[in-house]
């Protein structure tokens, strides 16, 4: 079972760039069609399109060499994870064509229900190709942990 | 009622979506990058326990945050964030919704706290989160 000693874990930096074909899979996907993400339109205005609000999370595992790196990383078997929580704080936009940086930390650990959940607390910190801090996210994952039996 | 001008109780946000089908979550784990497979591996998922594969929460997530950039241009969002109150079914139709909370000044700008839901079919919740925009 994850314990305190994992606060303050850090993981392998994830560097992303932001491509326009594979963010119109993600809108298409989604049935996106609002015209402020097209790049077309928003190229005829002279201003890059600018990402959809949970696509820092997508970035961040598309280009990870190892998506799951802070669950293996903490003995967490996948099966049993869920997604608990999750929170993004943006301070600048990110648009097509910028390269953006991902450095997570764990910040929390807490049991539940008498240590048949423990929540997981993973706080990443997003920069882009000029050193902007553009954005925090937060994700807060919950392990079901297996039963004494 | 406008996003510009909202008052405390105005409904801006609200947005249907299609049933989830296997087709979307195995789309999704393509488009995003997530590729857990109990979104898409029956198989894989009844050995986790589950009846049934089931969606990704950040494709519900997802969908919410369109509602919401329907109705606020995403350069206005400063945050957004939500609990995932349970797990959202294969063929779940979705509703999001957006409520004005509360008026506020955060960093010197006006803005605007929203609570945000994501109902099924049923009426159960799904997602239950809150963003802050600028006015």
């Amino acid at each position: 079972m994850v314990d305190q000693s994992a606060v303050g874990r850090t993981f392998t930096p994830v560097t992303a760039r932001v491509e326009s074909g594979r963010l119109r899979f993600f809108l298409d996907t989604l049935g996106e069609k609002n015209p402020v993400y097209h790049d077309d339109k928003a190229a005829a205005t002279g201003f890059a399109a600018p990402v959809p609000p949970t696509y820092l999370f997508c970035l961040e595992m598309m280009d990870s060499t190892e998506p799951f790196e802070f669950l293996n990383a903490l003995d967490i078997d996948l099966a049993r994870v869920l997604h608990g929580e999750q929170r993004f704080d943006y301070h600048a936009p990110v648009v097509v064509g910028d390269t953006v940086t991902f450095k997570p930390r764990v910040t929390s650990v807490t049991d539940k229900k008498g240590g048949a959940m423990t929540l997981i607390v993973v706080e990443t910190a997003v920069t882009n190709q000029n050193g902007v801090h553009v954005a925090d996210t937060s994700r807060t994952i919950v392990v079901r942990n297996a039963r004494p039996s | 009622m406008s996003a510009a001008h909202p008052s405390i109780g105005d409904i801006i946000v609200h947005k249907e979506f299609p049933p989830i089908t296997r087709h979307r979550l195995a789309l999704y784990c393509g488009a995003s990058g997530d590729h857990n497979p109990i979104h898409v591996d029956l198989d894989f998922a009844k050995q986790a326990g589950f009846p049934d594969v089931f969606s990704h929460g950040m494709l519900v997530m997802g969908y919410l945050g369109q509602a919401l950039t329907d109705a606020v241009a995403p350069s206005r969002i400063r945050s957004f964030s939500t609990r995932f109150a349970a797990i959202t079914q294969l063929g779940a139709r979705l509703t999001c919704e957006g409520t004005v909370t509360e008026l506020i000044e955060q960093d010197g700008e006006k803005c605007a706290k929203l609570a945000l839901t994501t109902k099924d079919q049923n009426g159960e919740i799904k997602l239950a989160g809150e963003a802050i925009i600028a006015l």
